[in-house]
């Protein structure tokens, strides 16, 4: 009257479950907004590179090409970069601490917060510039 | 013997759970999966009483014992030796006979909801009941034993206290599967050894009395090994035992890259 185990492809079959989010250390989060802003970096990176290289195409059309990112919306995505860079930059050197310096784990929280810190003091004052220069139309 | 006929209409009236004087009524939200019945895991809820010093274990126990047998789940020692009920609760990878119902309780008024499911990465045999086999077989490969050559000693092999205490904080381990299955690399893709794996390697390759760091550092350099750490610490934070597991992994990284143990 036992009941059988299920054979191992019924039970394959429900391996690798989801749809739970795992709330994990704010390690993780940092990890996944690391992902993002690198993705997003390289994005920027690939159309910096295609732009740039118009020039060696045409002097003029590079011209053209730029003056399509004088908008506001292409500053809004100005200031993204900024603090995609920004913080792709400062959690890389939390990344690394936590690779090369012996103590590195066991601050990695603080430092975390260290970084948030400093991501949000430099990126106050530039976002307040560079607003400026996107809606007070200053002169390009 | 009516085993069939229990789960076909899973009953989840908790009346018959006794209710010792002070307990509150706490909702339990159980990921369910029968192999036999279901193609797909899904959600069950039990309202069960529970006391603020009962742990999440007690009221597992409770639902299978007086609400539906079927509930499956794994448990021994119920005091956070063997290892056994390690579970996502409320999101987090802990050890269900190691978390209070008081730190669990929701701000006052409101309805407390505790929502478990199996551990991820695993295969999810029933229920809460995962087959640990890939989890084992990860330890197994990276030789968690003494390994010596040469003549044996004819007394003890001596160690001083300070070589004793490099790899202290990795004999903790109780392969409750934890950290392994709170790791977002082993989730997608299971060949990753995994955070207890490398804690174990970790316990052996800085013991002064073991000569195989050499083949367990080789094992461990592998593109499945030590390198898809990401250091995401949701290992350490999930680790029953304490262990700083990120650190004991990034140890073993930098013995690799400085050729130093």
């Amino acid at each position: 009257m036992s009941i059988t185990a299920s054979p191992p492809d019924r039970i394959a079959g429900a391996s690798r479950r989801s749809g739970t989010l795992y709330i994990g250390d704010p390690g993780m989060w940092s990890w996944v907004a690391h992902r993002i802003t690198g993705v997003l970096t390289f994005f920027f990176l690939f159309v910096h590179v295609l732009d740039t290289a118009l020039v060696r195409v045409s002097p003029e059309v590079y011209d053209e090409v730029i003056n399509t990112y004088k908008t506001p919306f292409v500053g809004l995505l100005e200031v993204g970069l900024v603090g995609a860079v920004l913080y792709h930059a400062l959690n890389g050197i939390r990344v690394m601490l936590v690779d090369f310096w012996g103590k590195g784990p066991r601050y990695q929280r603080p430092m975390l917060w260290a970084i948030v810190g400093v991501w949000l003091l430099v990126m106050i004052p530039s976002a307040v510039i560079m607003f400026t220069h996107i809606f007070g139309g200053s002169p390009a | 013997m009516t085993a069939a006929a229990d789960t076909a209409t899973t009953s989840t009236d908790a009346s018959d759970i006794p209710a010792p004087e002070g307990s509150i009524t706490v909702t339990v939200k159980i990921l369910r999966f029968n192999p036999e019945l279901d193609s797909e895991p899904h959600w069950e809820s039990y309202d069960v009483p529970a006391l603020p010093t009962d742990r999440v274990l007690n009221l597992l126990i409770n639902i299978k014992s007086y609400v539906d047998g079927t509930l499956s789940f794994r448990r021994s020692c119920a005091h956070g030796i063997c290892g056994s009920d390690a579970m996502q609760i409320n999101g987090i990878n802990r050890l269900a006979c190691k978390v209070l119902i008081k730190d669990l309780l929701a701000k006052k008024d409101k309805q407390t909801t505790i929502t478990i499911a199996p551990i991820k990465g695993l295969p999810v045999m029933k229920d809460l009941y995962v087959d640990m086999e890939p989890f084992f077989e990860a330890f197994r490969a990276v030789k968690p034993y003494l390994i010596t050559y040469g003549n044996e000693p004819t007394r003890e092999r001596i160690q001083s206290a300070a070589d004793r205490e490099r790899f202290d904080d990795t004999t903790k381990c109780i392969l409750c599967a934890c950290c392994t299955t709170s790791c977002p690399v082993y989730w997608a893709d299971g060949s990753y050894f995994g955070p207890a794996a490398i804690v174990n390697a970790h316990r052996f390759i800085f013991d002064s009395r073991d000569e195989g760091a050499e083949e367990r550092m080789d094992i461990l350099n592998d593109a499945e090994g030590v390198w898809r750490c990401r250091t995401t610490f949701n290992c350490t934070d999930a680790c029953p035992r304490g262990i700083q597991v990120t650190k004991a992994i990034q140890e073993v990284k930098r013995a690799l890259l400085f050729k130093r143990v």
